[in-house]
């Protein structure tokens, strides 16, 4: 079945799957939002190394996302690949410096003899949490509002901005993107904790955290739909193949797509239902619908970005530069291959949800954390 | 194509990779090795039920972790720098070279990362046999994501299933299945990982040695001897024939590469290898001065181990350079004049679809499908610039080989002594064998360095050169990120150095 799909059929396909992929991982930056909660939220000691061996236990399934996701882009759009890396240089290098400093803090910090010191290591979670997840939010915010690059008849990128990639946290819109992620992440990582720790004065202050921090975000949220509503975009006339300019193209967008529109409504509204949830019942499940909610707002913003003719990835300095699933993606012949592998993801899903129930069974305690040896 | 080729760029970002990937390597195959060493421990542990198994396993799961972290921090570094520093290769093989990093990451990094956490801290929250198949799968996650970077190492010095399409200006996959399963990838996998796991029995051996030299923990560190002692004799082994055969391949798929493992400039029949020689420093292509100061030579094993044959001939650097028509060997001057034919038709190709003029560009395709093997080479200024670093190669050749057949010997000595029960009484034995926990990583580099240094200045061989692979970047930016680079993982390597001797000064009983 799959080797009979036309190309673009394909193209839209693994638009889909990156977005999915994508999603994915905005949900599980609940590790970073947690890693950010530890400078405030716990009390003493012990309630810190209990938050961090929670979140200890789950960062790796973030960070292979991550991986997953750059490498499912370098396998289906290898020229977003090429030209977002290669071009905006720094702000990349600067989230993988803090991917870097993520991946060891766990393990390290309380290990006998660890060279930098605790705090050091709790700063590196911090930083992970905080600006690692700004500047994805503001390079992800690219996405709409634009880079300044060309490509010559080769499909080689030159980069015209000096800043290479960092001019984007210096746009409001995408400022307010990495902002909303971050909050997001926070409300998401107070949600996951509250169901994870056995603890009952810190799940309170958990639940209360992941109310305020869903305050927080929402003036970002507000700010970047509004902005998606008002501003333009770039279209791809199919009938030529250019990319042009079009006036409120993300409204259209959600007015030609209503079931994105929906998607993102329904998003929304679970993510403040799980927060709710928490806050105003004995509940303490709210990650779930808040966890589902993410993975839906986020499908939805990455449906508005690549799907509708739209240029997913647009150039304002040569808009005949602009990448669109359709000029960015692999041959046909390897998105075919790649569409065969992508059927184990499934398998990989429930082998992950199995484990994750398999430990999560019983909530985590002080007394486990103490007690355990190996634990971060 | 290419408007202008800054070189220093170019230097800074080989420099860069050079340094992530040999930072990476540090780490990567004692985790390809002591995962399994874990596992085989464990399930002696599961059989046996005794708990000093338990205690001996959990030991080396610690130090395991340690490795793991770093090991995963100057991974990601390495998947998006092909991205970062080398952005027109990733746009001109990402149609192949993407699939590989792909499915790695779907089929073993989640393995990995999912059974990741059962290992460490499961051991109370599921059963004994569930924990047990978590640490095998982690075994197994970390090998088979090492089987798919490695294909896709392989097919970067030996594309095969490709072809370029003039039109996107890339190289587009067409048979996947000879992607995965080109001997030179399966040459590679088997090679690299059994190397690993020779290197993580060392790594057991030599903390082992350590104990007995200290006289701690005997029990401990005999039974971990056993084990390693056997699973290094047998991925040795394989490292040996792996590594005959890889040779074997390079003949056909990189002669100048072999060329320059042996600092060979004039092709012979029923050449010798040389077992011990001091290149000449000075020497270049196509003088005549001698290749070496001094060397000692096996007569015709060169032959045999390239061409299966003592009379075969085997081409040196300068028929590769010069070329050879009584051995029908076409030289780089001829693939480079070539190569640039190829680069022109292709301009002329570019520029008549641009204007619309298809008969123009129907017939310089025709020229352009003529020369199209040769591309690569039409960006190279000279035929002396597709020589290698011969002495680097050389060197490095030579100390993976002396020390891999020196490894064998240890483990042999080892295992002797272990079943006579006499080796604690055999401290020289066994302050080799803590040396060897150090040398283990010098020939694993090594090797690398034979892999990498030998097929430059190709990132794809015979396809794309460096220079074209590289980003559009100033080179003060790569240069900056490599002393990041440099001073980020340098702390992290002490981190970890510390960490690590800390845990094993505390040993099993800490636990």
């Amino acid at each position: 079945m799959i080797g009979s799909l036309d190309w673009s059929t394909l193209q839209q396909l693994w638009w889909l799957i990156v977005s999915v992929v994508g999603a994915l991982f905005v949900f599980l930056t609940f590790v970073q939002g947690g890693q950010t909660l530890l400078l405030t939220l716990p009390e003493n000691e012990n309630e810190k190394n209990l938050m961090v061996n929670s979140l200890g236990r789950k960062w790796e399934l973030t960070f292979t996302t991550l991986v997953l996701f750059g490498g499912a882009f370098y396998a289906s759009f290898p020229l977003f690949y090429a030209t977002s890396f290669g071009g905006a240089y720094w702000v990349w290098l600067a989230i993988l410096f803090t991917f870097i400093i993520q991946a060891v803090s766990f393990e390290y910090r309380r290990k006998p003899n660890n060279f930098l010191g605790q705090k050091t290591y709790d700063i590196f979670l911090f930083i992970n949490g905080s600006v690692g997840i700004l500047l994805i939010g503001a390079a992800v915010g690219t996405f709409f509002s634009g880079s300044n690059f060309t490509l010559n008849d080769y499909n080689l990128v030159k980069w015209l901005h000096p800043l290479r990639g960092l001019e984007a946290a210096f746009s409001l819109f995408n400022l307010s993107f990495g902002l909303f992620l971050v909050f997001l992440a926070r409300t998401l990582g107070a949600l996951y904790l509250a169901n994870n720790l056995e603890h009952a004065s810190l799940v309170d202050r958990l639940k209360k955290s992941a109310f305020n921090n869903l305050l927080c975000l929402l003036p970002f949220l507000l700010y970047v739909l509004i902005s998606l509503v008002l501003m333009d975009g770039y279209a791809l006339d199919p009938a030529t193949g250019s990319v042009v300019v079009e006036g409120s193209k993300y409204l259209n967008n959600l007015l030609q797509m209503p079931l994105n529109l929906i998607l993102l409504l329904a998003g929304l509204v679970l993510v403040v239902l799980g927060v709710a949830m928490n806050r105003f019942t004995a509940s303490v499940r709210g990650i779930w619908p808040a966890g589902l909610g993410t993975v839906l707002t986020c499908l939805a913003v990455f449906f508005l970005a690549g799907y509708n003719n739209t240029s997913f990835y647009p150039s304002k300095a040569d808009v005949a530069s602009s990448l669109t699933i359709y000029n960015a993606s692999s041959s046909h012949y390897t998105l075919t291959m790649m569409s065969y592998v992508a059927l184990t993801v499934p398998f990989v899903l429930a082998y992950i949800a199995y484990v994750w129930r398999q430990m999560d069974s019983k909530k985590l305690t002080v007394e486990e954390v103490t007690a355990d040896g190996k634990s971060y | 194509m290419i408007e202008q080729i800054d070189i220093s760029m170019v230097n800074w970002a080989r420099a860069t990779f050079a340094l992530t990937a040999m930072y990476h390597w540090i780490f990567v195959p004692l985790t390809l090795g002591l995962s399994f060493l874990c596992a085989f421990f464990e399930s002696i542990y599961v059989r046996t039920g005794n708990e000093q198994w338990k205690k001996l396993t959990k030991f080396w799961m610690t130090l395991f972790g340690i490795n793991f972290a770093i090991g995963v921090a100057t991974g990601i570094i390495l998947e998006f720098e092909f991205g970062t520093n080398w952005s027109n290769y990733s746009w001109m093989v990402g149609d192949i070279f993407g699939a590989p990093l792909a499915i790695e990451g779907i089929l073993a990094f989640f393995l990995e990362a999912t059974f990741f956490a059962v290992m460490f801290f499961g051991w109370n929250r599921v059963s004994k046999k569930f924990h047990l198949f978590s640490t095998w799968m982690v075994a197994i996650g970390s090998n088979l994501s090492a089987l798919w970077i490695l294909v896709a190492n392989g097919w970067m010095q030996n594309p095969v299933g490709m072809k370029f399409n003039p039109d996107t200006a890339r190289f587009e996959m067409q048979d996947l299945w000879s992607v995965i399963s080109s001997p030179v990838a399966i040459g590679h996998f088997v090679h690299a990982t059994s190397s690993g796991f020779l290197l993580a029995s060392l790594f057991v051996v030599g903390i082992s040695s350590w104990y007995l030299l200290k006289k701690r923990h005997i029990q401990f560190a005999k039974r971990s001897i056993a084990v390693a002692c056997i699973f290094g004799l047998l991925s040795s082994v394989f490292v040996a024939f792996s590594g005959d055969e890889h040779a074997y391949i390079t003949a056909s798929t990189q002669p100048m590469k072999l060329a320059a493992m042996e600092a060979l400039y004039d092709g012979q029949t029923s050449a010798g290898l040389v077992a011990f020689g001091i290149p000449n420093p000075s020497k270049e292509p196509g003088d005549d001065q001698d290749a070496f100061a001094l060397k000692v030579e096996v007569p015709g094993v060169l032959s045999i181990l390239a061409t299966r044959s003592m009379d075969g001939f085997v081409p040196g650097i300068n028929d590769l350079v010069y070329g050879n028509a009584e051995q029908n060997v076409v030289g780089v001057d001829e693939k480079i004049r070539r190569g640039k034919i190829a680069i022109e038709k292709l301009a002329e190709y570019k520029g008549a679809k641009k204007a619309g003029n298809e008969g123009v560009a129907t017939v310089a395709l025709a020229g352009f499908d003529q020369h199209r093997d040769f591309l690569g080479y039409g960006f190279l200024n000279s035929s002396e610039e597709a020589v290698p670093p011969v002495s680097l190669t050389f060197y490095a050749f030579r100390i993976m080989v002396a020390l891999g057949t020196f490894f064998i010997l240890l483990f042999l000595v080892y295992i002797y002594l272990l079943r006579k029960d006499q080796l604690e009484e055999k401290p020289l034995i066994l302050k080799l064998g803590f040396i060897s926990l150090f040398l283990s990583w010098i020939a694993s580099q090594a090797g690398w360095v034979v892999s990498e240094v030998g097929r430059q200045p190709c990132a794809i061989q015979d396809m794309l050169p460096v220079t074209v692979a590289r980003s559009n970047l100033d080179s003060g930016s790569v240069a900056v990120t490599f002393f990041l680079f440099l001073i980020l993982f340098t702390a992290l390597l002490i981190a970890e150095l510390k960490i690590m001797t800390k845990q094993i000064s505390i040993g099993p009983e800490g636990e």
